[in-house]
């Protein structure tokens, strides 16, 4: 595992456990990493000289159903100066909670409104969590897999 | 907001309690769109900024699980709709990361040019549009000439000026005709002469620089730190530029600068993108000397439609055209995140695939969506009329902020 990627062996070392899986696909790199983590993770990642992904360039939330994890939030990560992206990607169960990252890029705001508007994602401690591109006082979560495309 | 809610609101300060609370938008010109900003008012002082968004929202990402990737194309018109080649083209190098498929030199380089017509265009409708709302209006017929010029081009190139799906999965719709590279030419010599006209009507119009210098200022790090993107990250001088940083299609061939500014207002926004649209110009100026001959389609007949001629005489052809039409290509399981400069910024696509004909989940990253995010740091504290400087210097298209 010598060539792993310098990301890796940094979270591998400073979060031995939380780190579940590492995928490689078409020259990108993703972390899996434990949901209960990621604040500390993201903030590691940005913080951390040597890593620098000071730029959030997207969060997203996907559904599954009939699996071991109904969730799944990734995060885009981007380092600026070292001109590197990053995936992260947690597995929720079925209650799709976890902690919001607004405390590390203030700019997780309405990226983390949108996953919790349209596939119902909630973010924990996020400051404003509303629906965004859908009405108030709509019911459920357009992105999940249960609900139809037509109605 | 509901109506309730908004009488509720009580005002930020004691001892003005006189504030009143608007709606700028959902159907005001210098809103570009459907954005809807509720603004509440201290005299002509905003206090407080929400904005509202998903006016314009068509569900596109929902729609994509049910769709082949060809059959996608289309509605990645409708996202940026001012650079819709734009869109076009990130959306299909997404897809050609996915499922690992190369483009011959000849359609990479086709490609770069629709992007940099596109961004030209886009800059200039922001710039006719964006002096408008500050009341220079003649600045807007002059843009609208040279933008009908490259309208013209556009629809040489893919017979339709708004909605163009030029781009496909492996390759183009078709070449480009003979009679586009001469015109484009004399445009991209004349081009130069034309901008220095704009800039003799604002750069130095006390005007203009009352209306934009130190107005709607963001800091470097406040812009990365709520991830702007495209000339709104390099007007606070952040020097990021997709293409520069990692370069698709080609664009490491090409010698260009990437114009920043300093001080991340209104003006700098400005200057940022009048000198894009100059680098713009020598890029085309490469692409054209430099346009290698060749065909503009990938050899993979399970992915890239064939001629009409070879439908007509092959039969196996005939079934590949049937199939790719009918049910599509599957792709790899696996994720992509493909991002490129579009004229707003970072607009990325994220797919995520599990080995079928349709993404399973499909994201779109669109600059203007994070742009809006700044505009309430910007403008609280400002005058009223600075907001619409603000948001006219920001660039949002509603069609990709809502999607």
């Amino acid at each position: 595992m010598g060539s792993e990627p310098r990301e890796v062996e940094r979270v591998r070392e400073r979060f031995a456990g939380a780190l579940q899986d590492v995928v490689y696909f078409r020259g990108e790199d993703t972390l899996v990493v434990a949901p209960e983590k990621i604040v500390e993770i993201c903030r590691f990642l940005k913080e951390d000289p040597e890593m620098a992904f000071d730029f959030l360039a997207d969060i997203t939330g996907i559904h599954y159903l009939e699996r071991e994890y109904s969730f799944e939030v990734i995060y885009h990560l981007l380092s600026l100066a070292r001109r590197r992206r990053l995936r992260l990607r947690t597995r929720l169960g079925e209650e799709g909670v976890i902690d919001s990252v607004t405390s590390v890029w203030r700019g997780a705001n309405w990226h983390e409104r949108e996953a919790y508007d349209l596939v119902g994602v909630r973010f924990t401690g996020h400051p404003d969590l509303r629906r965004i591109l859908m009405p108030d006082d709509y019911q459920g979560h357009p992105l999940r897999k249960d609900f139809p495309l037509e109605q | 907001m509901p109506v309730q809610e908004m009488e509720k609101t009580t005002p930020s300060d004691p001892l003005s309690p006189e504030t009143v609370t608007i709606n700028m938008g959902p159907q005001h010109p210098s809103t570009h769109g459907v954005l809807r900003l509720v603004v509440e008012l201290d005299g002509e002082v905003v206090k407080k900024v929400v904005p509202h968004l998903g006016y314009l929202h068509r569900g596109m990402e929902k729609i994509a699980e049910s769709m082949t990737y060809h059959q996608f194309i289309p509605y990645t018109d409708r996202l940026d709709y001012l650079a819709p080649l734009s869109n076009n083209v990130a959306f299909v190098l997404a897809v050609e990361k996915l499922i690992g498929l190369e483009v011959p030199p000849r359609c990479r380089a086709i490609r770069v040019l629709c992007c940099e017509i596109a961004r030209i265009s886009a800059h200039l409708l922001w710039l006719g549009t964006g002096a408008l709302d500050l009341g220079a209006a003649t600045v807007f017929f002059h843009t609208f000439r040279e933008r009908e010029t490259l309208y013209n081009f556009i629809e040489m190139i893919t017979g339709t000026r708004l909605t163009t799906s030029y781009p496909r999965v492996g390759g183009l719709a078709r070449d480009i005709p003979e009679k586009l590279l001469p015109q484009l030419q004399k445009f991209l010599e004349t081009f130069p002469a034309t901008l220095k006209e704009y800039e003799d009507l604002l750069t130095r119009n006390k005007i203009w620089l009352k209306r934009t210098e130190n107005i709607g200022k963001i800091s470097a790090a406040d812009a990365i730190e709520l991830g702007l993107s495209g000339p709104n990250l390099r007007a606070s001088g952040v020097e990021y530029d997709v293409r520069k940083a990692f370069p698709y299609s080609g664009y490491e061939q090409y010698r260009f600068d990437v114009p920043t500014g300093g001080t991340g207002d209104c003006y700098d926004r400005y200057l940022v993108r009048i000198e894009e649209m100059r680098q713009s110009v020598e890029i085309l100026k490469q692409v054209v000397a430099t346009l290698p001959a060749g065909p503009v389609n990938a050899d993979d007949p399970k992915v890239v439609l064939p001629t009409k001629r070879k439908v007509l005489t092959s039969m196996e052809e005939l079934i590949h055209q049937f199939i790719i039409v009918t049910e599509g290509f599957p792709a790899p399981t696996g994720e992509v995140y493909q991002a490129i400069e579009a004229p707003k910024g970072e607009l990325g696509f994220y797919i995520k695939s599990e080995g079928e004909k349709s993404p399973y989940r499909m994201k779109i990253r669109s600059p203007s969506f994070v742009s809006l995010q700044a505009v309430p740091l910007m403008s609280e504290g400002m005058m009223v009329s600075d907001l619409i400087a603000i948001v006219a210097s920001l660039d949002p298209v509603m069609g990709e902020v809502d999607r």
